[in-house]
Formats: C-alpha cells, sequence, structure tokens
C-alpha cells in the first residue's frame, strides 16, 4: 500500500490512506526522510485520519519519522487522530512523546507555519531560504 | 450455532485480516464503535507478538453469548518459544525485543478479560474478551 506524499511549498503532506502494514510502515518511514532531505522540506504532515489502528508498532514507527526527519530540519506534526484511536492509545499505554500532534490537515499546517515564522525571527538567515528550484511555492503560507 | 473464525498469522497481511476480522465480529455482537477500535488494537499486539516472536500461529475470534449479552474472545496461539517470565512480560515496558513493551499489558487493559498460558520450548496461548457495553 503506497502512500502518496504531496509536496506543498516547504513542506510535505503525507496522506495514509488505509490500514498499513508493518512493512508498508517500514517503507513510509524510509520515503519520508529521503523525501525530506531531496525536496529540503521544513515541514512534514503525516495525516492518519484514514488509520483505523495504531498499535505499538504503529505509534513507535511514527515517532522514529519524527525525530528522524527532525534531524533533517523539518519539522513533523501527526494530523487526524479520531477519538476512538486516541482512548486505544492511551489504554495501551502509548504515548506521541516529543511528536507534535494537530486535529486536522488546517491546523497542522497553520503549526508548521507558526513555527517556521517563529524559526526565521530567532535566526534569520541560518539556513537559505525556500524557493530554489522553480517548482517551489515562493510566496509562503 | 457459535460463530468462530480461525485466522492464520504469517504474515504481516494477516496482521491487518485479524484485525479486519475482529472489526467485523465486533460490529456484529453490537459494539460501539470505540470498542471496535479497542478490540481492533488488542488483536493487533497479539498477532504481531505471534509473528515476531513464534514466527507463525493463528487467532481465532469467537462470538459469544452469555446471559443475554454478546462478546468476542480472542485467542492467539502459537507453539513458539514460550515465555519464561510471564510475571515480567505483563509489565510495561518489558521487551525482548527492542520494542515498547506495552503489547501484552496493554491487551489486558484494552480487554474486559486477559488471560495468558506460556511454557517454554511449548508456545503461547493468550484468550482475552471484550464484552458488549450495556
Ligand atoms: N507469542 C509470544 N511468544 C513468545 N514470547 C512472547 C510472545 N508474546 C510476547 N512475548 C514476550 O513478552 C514480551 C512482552 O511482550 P509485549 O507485546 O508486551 O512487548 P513487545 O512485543 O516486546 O513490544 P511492543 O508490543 O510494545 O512492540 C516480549 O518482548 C516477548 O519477550
Ligand atoms: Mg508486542
Amino acid at each position: 500500500m503506497d502512500v502518496p506524499v504531496l509536496k506543498q511549498g516547504p513542506y510535505l503532506i503525507a496522506t495514509v490512506q488505509s490500514a498499513l502494514t508493518d512493512a508498508d510502515l517500514a517503507q513510509l518511514r524510509r520515503t519520508l526522510v529521503e523525501q525530506v532531505g531531496r525536496y529540503r522540506s521544513r515541514g512534514l504532515i503525516v495525516d492518519v485520519t484514514a488509520v483505523d489502528v495504531l498499535d505499538s508498532f504503529a505509534c513507535r514507527t511514527l515517532r522514529d519519522i519524527a525525530h528522524m526527519t527532525g534531524f533533517r530540519g523539518a519539522e513533523t506534526v501527526i494530523v487526524g487522530i479520531h477519538a476512538d484511536l486516541a482512548f486505544a492509545m492511551v489504554q495501551l499505554g502509548l504515548s506521541l512523546e516529543g511528536v507534535a500532534t494537530a486535529l486536522d490537515l488546517e491546523e497542522g499546517l497553520a503549526y508548521l507555519n507558526r513555527k517556521q515564522r517563529a524559526a526565521k525571527a530567532a535566526a534569520p538567515g541560518l539556513r537559505p531560504p525556500a524557493g530554489k528550484s522553480p517548482t517551489r511555492d515562493r510566496r509562503g503560507h | 450455532m457459535a460463530i468462530s473464525e480461525h485466522i492464520p498469522i504469517k504474515a504481516d497481511t494477516d496482521v491487518l485480516a485479524a484485525r479486519q476480522k475482529g472489526r467485523a465480529l465486533g460490529l456484529q455482537a453490537g459494539f460501539a464503535s470505540i470498542d471496535i477500535t479497542l478490540l481492533a488494537t488488542a488483536i493487533s499486539e497479539l498477532a504481531r507478538n505471534i509473528l515476531l516472536y513464534a514466527r507463525e500461529g493463528e487467532i481465532e475470534l469467537r462470538l459469544l453469548h452469555e446471559g443475554g449479552r454478546r462478546g468476542v474472545m480472542v485467542v492467539a496461539s502459537d507453539q513458539g518459544p514460550g515465555i519464561a517470565d510471564i510475571e515480567r512480560a505483563l509489565q510495561d515496558g518489558f521487551s525482548t525485543s527492542g520494542g515498547l513493551g506495552l503489547g501484552l499489558p496493554g491487551v489486558k487493559r484494552l480487554m474486559d478479560s486477559f488471560e495468558i498460558r506460556s511454557l517454554p520450548g511449548q508456545g503461547t496461548v493468550v484468550t482475552a474478551v471484550k464484552w458488549e457495553l450495556r
């Protein structure tokens, strides 16, 4: 099961569209870590709205994705954990420790935009501005 | 007649299949959506343990009727290496595979009843039941 990854300006959006096997999850982790580097992304949104179960392995993989892409300079936000899933995760004893979450895609984007602005204000010029390639959205969001 | 299904667990896709069947049975048992998710999560953990530690085994799902109440029983069995120290295996955070060590204790919390039998060298059987809320 392939997870489509959309490039939107300086961000990547991965939309998990159905239940994933362990192999799919491992593949997703590889793909995202690689693409964050390739597109020099500043942020990554993983949308799990369509996911039926987040068990211990899936949760650990999401955490790994966030930490690994973090080391590559991108902030990850997990969006779309619905109420049933949140309840099950708490019962299991799972946490997304240190990983940002937001209710939905819109909130996730808003979060990343806030982070971007804060980072720019704190350290202007630390990283070259996004937008070296002509396909990249220069306006920002 | 009792409805019962045996799902062989040999590959990671079987974990998804077991989860889906669990959902279907939970629906038949009149479970609320939240309980279906809890059941599916428990099945996922048990099936994954079979794959990881015993390489293969099976998940049996059974629809229960008792005193007008419906439930789903999950029996996860394998003939793998077994568990030497069950008490430790049931503690949060104990893992021999670098996992989070939350599977077994988590299943215990997700389900209404939980029982584990295991003998080193002979295998493991976990039986857990979730009942319809009323
Ligand atoms: N079917 C099994 N056969 C043999 N050993 C098992 C089996 N299930 C669990 N165990 C043992 O019990 C330990 C605890 O299992 P548990 O599912 O709680 O955690 P985990 O699998 O290590 O990590 P997690 O499930 O959080 O990813 C395992 O590390 C393993 O040693
Ligand atoms: Mg486990």
